[in-house]
């Protein structure tokens, strides 16, 4: 057999005007060109708006999540996320109004109808998400319209999200109509009156792996009680409850923070970031919150949370950063949110950061990570795998962190590799996520596998 | 005497319009697969950015290799005045970076809907560009129409309808057309046509671009796949053999050489199970006029062995089935031929002629209970029966693990996307050799059901009665 990859060396991996989307932190301060769109043909690992709104929303337990177009963007989104939950698990049911040719043709909104008739008929859900897609964008169906008479005569939420797919390849604009969404359901109609309570809303938690149900614990030790998460293990029912909230946090900054300002805005919640991605910014953030609540008693419990668990998680990384120190990592996740937390754990673990980038990064979050990186370390926006795969090669990458599309790239250059997606089963949040991530980063960066990878024996020719 | 409730007649509840937790993919999708399999190609979907990283996620998530699938990332402006200018872009930017000898384009149901036409555009493209390396195959997916199971079959009528010449001379060697099956069956199918010395070419053999051996680097167009010239040799070949028995007429490459190119089909059934493997064989020797190699007798000799050792557990088996129809038609008739009655087989795909076929194979199979066939299912329809029927065990892929979460309806999976165990691509069930080792995954899948509950079952049936006895005197059933 020939030479493994003969088109590689004639090709250009590095499409010209990709060129401002790629840039090494330090003294060269060009700034990175971000938040358009994909290049046509550069094989983006991006998805789209329908896709950003659908992970957003789809944790929200009891609620019906239809969508409506053909069937392919039910079918790649069903039962896709770990996210779990307490009670029901209508959520997990993928349903699509399965648009076939003379519904594009005459038009889809009385199957929409038709479903959304026998959907409640079936299942009697409390609310409706009707998920826009690219046909259904193209063709015109009146989907507010389908909805708001599906809410009158059922008397239930019957909510449209506008995600017709080609609005944007950017998930970012999909969270927007998530947030849009949300918003809808939480707000109280006429006549509806929600009580205050000193409970906080935990916007941008997904309960993967039960991540949610970590913080509530810690939360409640501290003498805190959550409402509801958005939208991890969230019922329909605490979600209205939540303009009665005290206090919002916010996780993942990509997907909630339009909805956090509206929120203060109309309803006087105040919001600040957290991040329980690792011991510190677990740490600060448990701080960051008792502070609000300005109690002495809550104070005092913190405190006492912290320095417990806290140093059950220095044991384990005094004992694994003896083995990773000086490993050389990459990191490639879908928002700036999750890249900060990341290169925080791993640089506590004395690995060396030579390579990051999100999907749905803006030019500020880019900005703030220059900072925390030694100079040198590629930063790109919306990489393609011909990008990712060059600076691999060039940083001699020990272990990457990313999403499942890099996951087989980076195992095929002998890499090792981070799980930090939305499917994972295992949570990574508070303390004993840190933990964990530790112990998975360990795991695979000095699995045994490597060495046999890295051996020349031949037999693959 | 079949059950008239359980015939082909109840086969889709046709006031149903959700559709919930599917069984199928969209068209592109398959097109996508099956453009893998042709050397030096790249697939390139012509709509939002979202369908190709669906496909590719959903792709990488099975084959665990990294797939590149490209997209033109229509954005709202072009929905609305055209997508022309992003697809040539697209075009340039996929022949810098990859320099692949193929581009196979597959719209989606925006472009469709949109109209767009992509003779024109390719035309076009052409013209500005003069001489260039790439054939661009344009391929029409709307999934609004199909399922991916015809998406492949269209893509590979379409691959084959692109290089096909008149002026081909006719040759010795004989096509093989295959389905949308695992990188392993397709070598298992390699292997016993090698084994048989046949000159062949199969196409689309996706084998080695989407099951790679390690090698330390990452090859943007992994090597493998039918070579371009083999495939235009096709039009001249001695014999299509086309595991295709339940794909229509219409989109059918096998059909498509005999009818534009004289080129005789003989349309088959997937060499899955002992009979339908000896169909293979047997078409084998009528070509080649030699009789099978020894070796597969042997292998064919341990298969009838390991099917006598098995065939009193087999018997309890009550399987749904479900998944693409020519897999589902191949497991069907694995399971008739063990004994095993099949409680529900079902597709997703509603454009095949898999009902007929089944309907065939079930009358010769002279069984007391006839399956419920379903076809445009989903796993609501699919559950429903399996319970109604008394499944105890399933065959397909990973959209059915609900019956085993849910009612401990054990899966042994088969079929695509497999995406929550290792492997999905070296599954095995193709030849003698393959139809065995996947019967032992079948057979040991009842057993470990079996072993893991039947003390705790029989102890808690039988001593109740012992106990209802005891309080009424008298066995009440």
């Amino acid at each position: 057999m020939q030479e493994v990859c003969p088109l590689t060396t004639e090709t250009d991996s590095l499409i010209a005007e990709r060129r401002e989307s790629i840039v090494t932190s330090g003294k060269h301060k060009t700034s990175i060109s971000c938040t358009s769109d994909s290049l046509a043909g550069s094989v983006s690992q991006r998805a789209c708006v329908f896709c950003g709104a659908r992970v957003v929303l789809n944790p929200v337990t009891d609620a019906v999540h239809l969508v409506h177009g053909p069937i392919g963007c039910a079918s790649y989104t069903y039962d896709i996320r770990g996210s779990l939950s307490s009670g029901t698990e209508t959520y997990r049911k993928s349903f699509s109004t399965d648009m076939k040719e003379r519904d594009v043709i005459f038009g889809g909104e009385k199957k929409l109808a038709a479903c959304i008739d026998e959907l409640v008929e079936k299942y009697n859900p409390p609310a409706i998400f009707v998920y826009s897609t690219c046909v259904v964008g193209m063709i015109g169906d009146d989907i507010v319209a389908v909805c708001r008479e599906a809410s009158q005569a059922y008397d239930i939420d019957v909510i449209p999200v506008e995600s017709s797919g080609f609005i944007s390849g950017n998930k970012v604009v999909g969270y927007r109509a998530a947030g849009e969404a949300l918003y809808k359901l939480i707000t109280p109609k006429d006549g509806e009156f929600v009580d205050k309570t000193r409970k906080l809303n935990f916007l941008g938690e997904y309960n993967l792996g039960g991540e949610k149900w970590v913080v509530e614990r810690y939360l409640k030790e501290m003498g805190i009680e959550i409402n509801v998460a958005m939208t991890g293990d969230a019922t329909v029912e605490a979600l209205k409850k939540s303009s009665g909230s005290f206090l919002n946090l916010v996780q993942c900054t990509g997907s909630m923070h339009w909805l956090a300002n509206r929120m203060e805005e109309d309803f006087s919640i105040p919001y600040i970031d957290i991040n329980f991605f690792g011991a510190d910014n677990t740490a600060e953030s448990l701080r960051k919150i008792a502070e609000f609540y300005d109690d002495p008693e809550i104070t005092a419990r913190t405190e006492a949370l912290i320095n417990r668990e806290i140093a059950a998680v220095r044991e384990v990384n005094e004992k694994y950063r003896k083995k990773l120190a000086g490993k050389r990592a990459a990191i490639y996740v879908g928002g700036a949110f999750k890249a900060f937390a990341i290169i925080r754990q791993l640089q506590d673990l004395g690995m060396e950061i030579v390579l990051t980038g999100t999907q749905t990064g803006k030019k500020e979050e880019y900005e703030r990570m220059g900072r925390l990186l030694s100079e040198g370390t590629v930063i790109i926006d919306d990489a393609n795998p011909a990008e990712i795969e060059k600076f691999l090669i060039e940083k001699k990458v020990d272990v990457m962190a990313g999403g499942v599309k890099e996951r087989f790239l980076a195992y095929k250059l002998g890499v090792g590799f981070i799980d930090h997606n939305h499917d994972r089963k295992d949570g990574l949040i508070g303390f004993e996520g840190a933990v964990r991530f530790i112990r998975e980063v360990h795991a695979t960066t000095c699995s045994p596998v490597w060495k046999y990878l890295r051996e020349e024996r031949g037999g693959t020719e | 005497m079949p059950d008239s409730n359980h015939t082909s007649s109840n086969r889709t509840d046709t006031a149903k319009q959700v559709n919930e937790n599917q069984c199928h993919m969209c068209m592109p999708l398959g097109g996508v697969i099956a453009f893998k399999g042709v050397e030096g190609s790249m697939a390139l979907v012509h709509g939002s950015q979202g369908c190709s990283t669906y496909m590719r996620l959903t792709n990488v998530e099975h084959y665990h290799e990294p797939i590149d699938v490209a997209s033109s990332s229509l954005n709202e402006k072009q929905t609305i005045y055209g997508g022309e200018k992003n697809l040539k872009k697209a075009l340039d930017n996929v022949r810098r970076v990859y320099n692949p000898k193929v581009i196979g384009i597959l719209t989606t149901c925006l472009t469709e809907t949109m109209g767009e036409d992509l003779n024109r555009i390719i035309a076009s493209y052409k013209a500005e560009k003069g001489e260039i390396y790439t054939d661009i195959i344009p391929v029409s997916t709307p999934s609004y129409d199909k399922s991916h199971t015809e998406g492949f079959w269209t893509a590979t009528r379409d691959i084959i309808a692109h290089y096909a010449r008149k002026d081909i001379a006719y040759h010795r060697k004989i096509n093989v057309i295959v389905p949308h099956i695992s990188t392993a069956d397709i070598k298992a199918i390699k292997l016993i046509l090698d084994t048989w010395g046949v000159d062949y070419t199969l196409l689309p053999d996706y084998s080695m671009t989407l099951d790679r051996p390690f090698a330390g680097k990452y090859a943007k167009i992994p090597e493998g796949g039918t070579s371009t010239a083999d495939i235009a040799e096709m039009s001249g070949g001695l014999v299509t053999i086309q595991f295709g028995l339940t794909c229509e007429e219409s989109i059918s490459p096998g059909h498509y050489l005999e009818e534009n190119f004289g080129v005789p089909l003989i349309n088959l059934p997937l060499p899955i199970g002992i009979g339908n493997t000896d169909m293979f064989m047997d078409a084998l020797a009528r070509i080649t006029g030699k009789t099978m190699p020894k070796n597969l007798g042997y292998e064919r000799g341990w298969l009838i062995d390991a099917m006598a050792d098995s065939h009193k557990y087999n018997a309890s088996a009550r399987p749904a089935i479900y998944g693409e129809p020519e897999l589902v038609y191949a497991y069907a008739s694995l399971c008739l031929e063990n004994g095993s009655v099949p409680s529900v087989i079902a597709s997703g795909s509603v454009h095949s002629r898999l009902a007929p076929a089944l309907d065939r194979l079930l009358e010769e199979s002279d069984c007391d209970e006839m399956p419920v066939i379903l076809e445009g299912a989903d796993f609501s329809m699919i559950e429903a029966a399996a319970l109604e029927t008394g499944a105890n065990i399933a065959i397909g892929h990973s959209g059915g693990r609900l019956l085993t979460e849910n009612h401990d309806i054990r899966i042994v999976r088969a079929g695509f996307p497999i995406h929550d165990r290792e492997g999905g691509q070296r599954i095995l069930s193709a030849g003698y050799a393959g139809t065995l080792t996947f019967l032992d995954r079948f057979t040991n899948t009842l057993l470990e059901k079996k072993h893991s509950s039947y003390r705790e079952l029989r102890k808690q049936e039988l001593l109740s009665k012992i106990a209802a006895v005891t309080e009424t005197g008298f066995t009440t059933e």
